[in-house]
């Protein structure tokens, strides 16, 4: 018996040798020889700009070169916490506002105070607002490569239909009470299965064909694309400032807001939650089935591109009781701390936050480089195109007419729990006060959890 | 057959070589002198699939009981925080709510998926020996999981689904399968009925093959009809397949995963497919709350041990009726 064991164990270790001795020989030297940098992304139709700012890069500096790894926004934070968990991260990649406190909190990533001061970037080059959303406890984790806003797609062909002007959308209102002008048109656009509008008397709410507008109802915390810019316009605030832990949810600017967007359901004018399609607004757009809907500039390519099955149009947000407000958010690209490449990845990082790298993404137009000037050069290159997005550009320099991602830690915590408490309101199962209230305690809750 | 037959008989011979008066005592002692012979081949034999049990189970396990008694954010060190993941997990309300929403799962999914087999095995035990039959009942099995949830996403939606469409033509009105809480669990649980009830009916098809045919002739000789024949000798004998299916059903089905993740409502509306494994995912994956997670991770194997445990026991599942 006793032999029988020792040689099973021989055979263990045996076995388990090949493994261990592949385990150590992964190993490699910081020396200054070619190196190969990598760098994560999560928007594949934003590759294609970065691919030639990288080699813009490499054209500039021939000893470094730069592999971009692509993962679907779906999995790319998981993808990139178990890699570093696992000491195998990219050298760069593209951060979030509202994942980067955890990984300061990690020491994850790497701070660039120093770099930034000695290197002598000019931080006022970019949108005003942006860069300092980077700064934890006076420390810089990024600089700003991008910027984006939220506007009103509508349905060119319906909105004429109508008898409404593109322009007019220019000084559309809201409120939280009647919905000011912004109802009206949603409810004109709304069409029933014989031919009556929302206004109309004879409007027969439990048979529509179009949809005035279409909700995002699985928005989150920050209902970015939906209730939460139109809150704010009311008066709301996510957070007194950045990294505090006194969320805000049961507001009743809030309240007032969540009622007033699930009652456009109840009134007819929009899908309820049970009969909303689970496929995306952007599907239900294009197949004729609603007449328009709120979109963050980021996904006006699935609008004004060639995939597009409509002609689309875009507008500015409504202008609420505060004026128009719109969220703003910027991405900006950081350094693993982990990488044995810090010096190589530094000049990556200003390489794209500067004006050379991010006029060749501007050109590409997909998103908004943070560079007020790239910016511009954006515009005209969509313009060009045949996309008019002046809108999102304008609600950006519009001054005060923006306000910043909530940052704070639990975020992804926080925004299971707000959705399912407004799924709840959106379901007709809850009231706005009494879910916003239930959020907001176990919000409060977990910034005291182990 | 003839295998597992020869080999209990082995035993039953080996067992019964032995001196008369011992027979009771000296049983157990025997099979393991008469299984030492063989020990150290097996052992070589098994030692890669035991190297590959420890390093990709064992280890992981052992590593997952310790995380449970951590708080680990997968970046930072854990650190031990005693039994206080288990504290919170015995008020935390969205564990008992993925509980309830995977045993109404597995209810569903069970009993749809075993009903229909048997009864699909049953008519092609009876009616065809068709090879192509066979193979177009795993059709839907061998697609991925991931396809299958999208398949059915698309056809299923409020909106543009196909099968609202169907619905609205034929005078009703248009569900939300997967956005009315209390349509959204029967529908993942159906969808996955639809795509493994023709693999176990195969399993059963095979259980019924077993069968010696004499026992239906002479049922068939002793004037029982179809549905006699079924209950009074298809079903009982076939007892061990069908404690072996349930056993891995109900374990496969505790792990439901894809279907829930492809929804974009993300264990919604209000939590109503907020899976148990779902749940777990999310915790450690999208909230890197890892030693909660595992602590949820190792109550989970508790129950499933302990539900194994009472269906072989119920099922008598080692034991057969042929033998």
């Amino acid at each position: 018996m006793r032999r029988t064991r020792t040689r099973l164990a021989v055979a263990l270790i045996a076995a388990a040798t090949p493994i261990a001795a592949a385990g150590c020989s992964s190993g490699g030297s910081a020396s200054a020889g070619p190196v190969t940098l990598s760098y994560a992304l999560w928007d594949q139709t934003q590759q294609a700009g970065y691919q030639a700012c990288a080699d813009a890069f490499t054209a500039q500096d021939p000893n470094i070169k730069i592999k971009i790894t692509q993962a679907a926004w779906s999995n790319y934070w998981q993808n990139l916490t178990t890699e570093m968990t696992a000491g195998d991260a990219p050298d760069v990649f593209t951060d979030h506002v509202a994942y980067y406190p955890q990984f300061v909190a990690d020491n994850q990533i790497m701070d660039l105070t120093a770099d930034v001061t000695s290197a002598q970037v000019n931080l006022g080059q970019y949108q005003p607002g942006l860069a300092d959303m980077w700064v934890d406890g006076g420390k810089r984790y990024g600089l700003p490569k991008d910027w984006d806003t939220e506007g009103l797609v509508y349905n060119t062909k319906m909105l004429t239909a109508a008898g409404v002007s593109p322009s007019s959308l220019d000084s559309l209102t809201w409120n939280p009470t009647d919905g000011g002008t912004f109802e009206q048109l949603i409810a004109k656009l709304t069409i029933d299965e014989n031919g009556n509008n929302g206004l109309s008397p004879k409007f027969d709410k439990s048979h529509v064909k179009v949809y005035g507008y279409v909700p995002t109802y699985d928005d989150g915390n920050t209902g970015q694309s939906s209730w939460g810019d139109l809150a704010v316009e009311n008066g709301f605030s996510f957070l007194p400032k950045p990294f505090s832990t006194a969320y805000n949810y049961a507001s009743p600017a809030l309240e007032q807001t969540v009622t007033w967007y699930a009652s456009l359901a109840q009134k007819g004018y929009a899908p309820p939650y049970q009969k909303n399609s689970t496929l995306g607004v952007n599907a239900v757009l294009d197949a004729g089935q609603g007449a328009m809907t709120q979109i963050g500039s980021y996904n006006v390519s699935s609008y004004a591109g060639p995939t597009a099955k409509q002609s689309y149009g875009f507008a500015e947000l409504p202008i609420g009781p505060d004026g128009r407000k719109t969220l703003i958010n910027d991405l900006s690209d950081a350094i693993w701390s982990g990488t044995k490449y810090p010096t190589q990845a530094w000049k990556w990082i200003s390489f794209l936050a500067s004006p050379a790298c991010q006029d060749i993404v501007a050109t590409k137009g997909v998103i908004f480089p943070a560079i007020t000037e790239a910016t511009k050069k954006a515009e005209t290159a969509r313009i060009a195109a045949g996309q008019n997005i002046t809108p999102f550009v304008q609600e950006a320099q519009a001054p005060g007419g923006t306000f910043i991602y909530p940052i704070s830690q639990h975020e992804s915590q926080i925004s299971t729990e707000v959705q399912s408490q407004l799924d709840a309101v959106w379901l007709g199962q809850a009231s706005a006060a009494s879910a916003l209230e239930t959020a907001q305690s176990a919000v409060s809750g977990y910034m005291s959890q182990p | 057959m003839a295998g597992i037959t020869g080999s209990s008989l082995a035993v039953a011979t080996a067992a019964h070589e032995g001196p008369p008066e011992a027979v009771g005592a000296a049983r157990p002692g025997r099979r393991r002198a008469a299984r030492r012979g063989d020990g150290r081949i097996a052992s070589l034999f098994l030692a890669p699939a035991l190297v590959g049990f420890a390093l990709f189970y064992l280890y992981p396990t052992i590593r997952g009981v310790y995380f449970s008694f951590t708080d680990y954010d997968l970046l930072s060190p854990p650190h031990s925080v005693g039994a206080a993941n288990y504290r919170y997990l015995w008020r935390d309300p969205l564990f008992w709510n993925a509980l309830r929403v995977t045993l109404q799962y597995v209810v569903i999914n069970i009993v749809s998926q075993t009903v229909l087999a048997l009864g699909l095995a049953w008519l092609m035990f009876r009616l065809t020996r068709s090879v192509l039959v066979r193979v177009l009942f795993l059709v839907p099995w061998l697609v991925p999981n991931v396809a299958v949830g999208l398949l059915w996403l698309w056809l299923l939606d409020a909106n543009l689904g196909f099968v609202n469409h169907l619905i609205t033509d034929l005078g009703g009105s248009s569900q939300g399968f997967f956005t009315t809480p209390s349509l959204a669990m029967p529908t993942i649980a159906v969808i996955n009925t639809w795509q493994y009830t023709g693999y176990t009916a195969l399993l059963f098809y095979a259980g019924m093959l077993q069968i010696p045919g004499t026992l239906f002739e002479s049922a068939r000789l002793d004037g029982a009809g179809e549905v006699r024949t079924f209950t009074r000798i298809t079903l009982p004998l076939l007892r061990p397949i069908m404690a072996l299916v349930l056993v891995v059903s109900l374990i496969g089905s505790f792990q439901i995963f894809d279907t829930v993740s492809i929804d974009p409502a993300q264990g919604g509306p209000v939590n109503a497919t907020r899976v148990i494994y779902y749940y777990i995912y999310q915790l450690a994956f999208t909230q890197f709350r890892m030693g909660y997670a595992s602590a949820v991770a190792v109550t989970l194997v508790l129950i499933l041990g302990v539900l194994t445990f009472l269906q072989l026991r119920l099922l008598r599942a080692s034991r057969s009726d042929l033998a």
